[in-house]
């Protein structure tokens, strides 16, 4: 059905840099679970994929939640399963990380900590940023 | 690279979180509430103001008209319709939008 | 240019969807192609036929299907992120599909830009 995309053939074997941008907290709303589920999805077209986590969106990453009284999913755990799906590109923000008082210890997947500068260069070297 | 910002700067973080990482020589289009910050007297106008050192900043003219802001845009902006916004979409290798 | 559009809100809520029009008509008449809008998060409210704002109001429902009908854009809405959402095929306007996530992806390998409209 998506005939509409018919005359952009050459699409197969093509891998661009894709990063997602993760700025917000989970729970108080959805943009965080349904960030994660693209990135999962990402995964079976075979590109090359970077996750990133700036301001809020370094609480995606928290060890040790329990949403069991909100009575929502926790899938913070989702993020540890993303190796099996080749992400392995994640990285947190120093800055952001600073701001709310963490360090790596405090989060649940290892990950790259870049600074402003650094992460500022590696988003311009996407060819797709995707931000939720 | 263009990074897009949609929110004002006096409620969100995403226009102090997108100049700390454009890189030199990017460009920042304000569109929609952010807008505002792109305005003499506004609590975010010497922060664009120094900003425009390393990147330029763009503000989407219907945005400022909609809001009565037009007259009141910061010297160095460049004010841009959505035929500008194409524009800078198709002359930039990618786009952040700064949610 | 071929350029793809992601709208992560709802109508008349934010003004994500219009923004989204607005810049998808535009580069349409300066001879780009839209092969492809994603209605993602919220986003997916943009597709209901059941939407009847008033007279007096734009129809932003209305406006995409006529983008889809007058320019062939494939307006994609997230089968996920619809059902959470109550989207099904049987209250579609004319011109949306519900398709999954993996048309984003796609539309972010063969488009030149992918353009996120949101909140």
């Amino acid at each position: 059905m998506s005939d509409m995309m018919d005359d952009m053939d050459g699409g197969e074997g093509v891998v661009k840099k894709f990063m997602f941008v993760n700025r917000k907290a989970p729970h108080g709303t959805v943009y965080a679970l349904e960030g994660l589920e693209v990135v999962l999805i990402s995964a079976a077209f075979d590109q090359d994929v970077s996750m990133v986590f700036t301001d809020d969106g370094v609480y995606e990453l928290i060890k040790g939640m329990n949403t069991k009284g909100i009575e929502v999913k926790d899938f913070s755990k989702t993020y540890r399963a993303l190796e099996g799906y080749d992400i392995e590109k994640l990285y947190v923000e120093k800055e952001s990380m600073d701001a709310r008082g963490l360090t790596e210890d405090d989060l649940i997947v290892d990950v790259t900590v870049l600074d402003s500068g650094e992460m500022a260069s590696l988003m311009a070297e996407q060819d797709v940023v995707i931000s939720f | 690279m263009l990074h897009i910002v949609n929110k004002s700067a006096t409620e969100r973080n995403s226009l102090e979180s997108c100049l700390r990482m454009a890189t030199k020589g990017s460009a920042v289009l304000l569109i929609e509430d952010a807008v505002y910050a792109a305005t003499q007297g506004s609590a975010a106008a010497a922060k664009v103001q120094a900003a425009m050192a390393d990147v330029q900043i763009y503000a989407l003219g219907p945005d400022l008209d909609a809001r009565g802001m037009a007259a009141r845009v910061l010297d160095g902006v460049k004010v841009v319709d959505y035929g500008g916004f194409v524009d800078l979409v198709t002359e930039h290798n990618s786009c952040q939008s700064w949610l | 240019m071929k350029i793809g559009i992601m709208v992560s809100e709802g109508p008349y809520n934010h003004q994500a969807s219009d923004t989204a029009y607005l810049f998808a008509r535009t580069a349409i008449e300066k001879g780009h192609s839209v092969p492809r809008v994603f209605f993602y998060h919220d986003g997916v409210n943009n597709s209901t036929r059941l939407t009847e704002p008033p007279q007096d109001d734009r129809n932003v429902v209305n406006r995409w299907s006529k983008l889809a009908e007058d320019h062939g854009v494939d307006l994609v809405v997230c089968v996920a992120a619809g059902l959470r959402r109550g989207i099904k095929d049987d209250i579609l306007a004319p011109g949306f599909r519900i398709s999954g996530l993996g048309q984003l992806v796609e539309a972010g390998i063969q488009c030149d830009r992918l353009v996120t409209f949101g909140d």
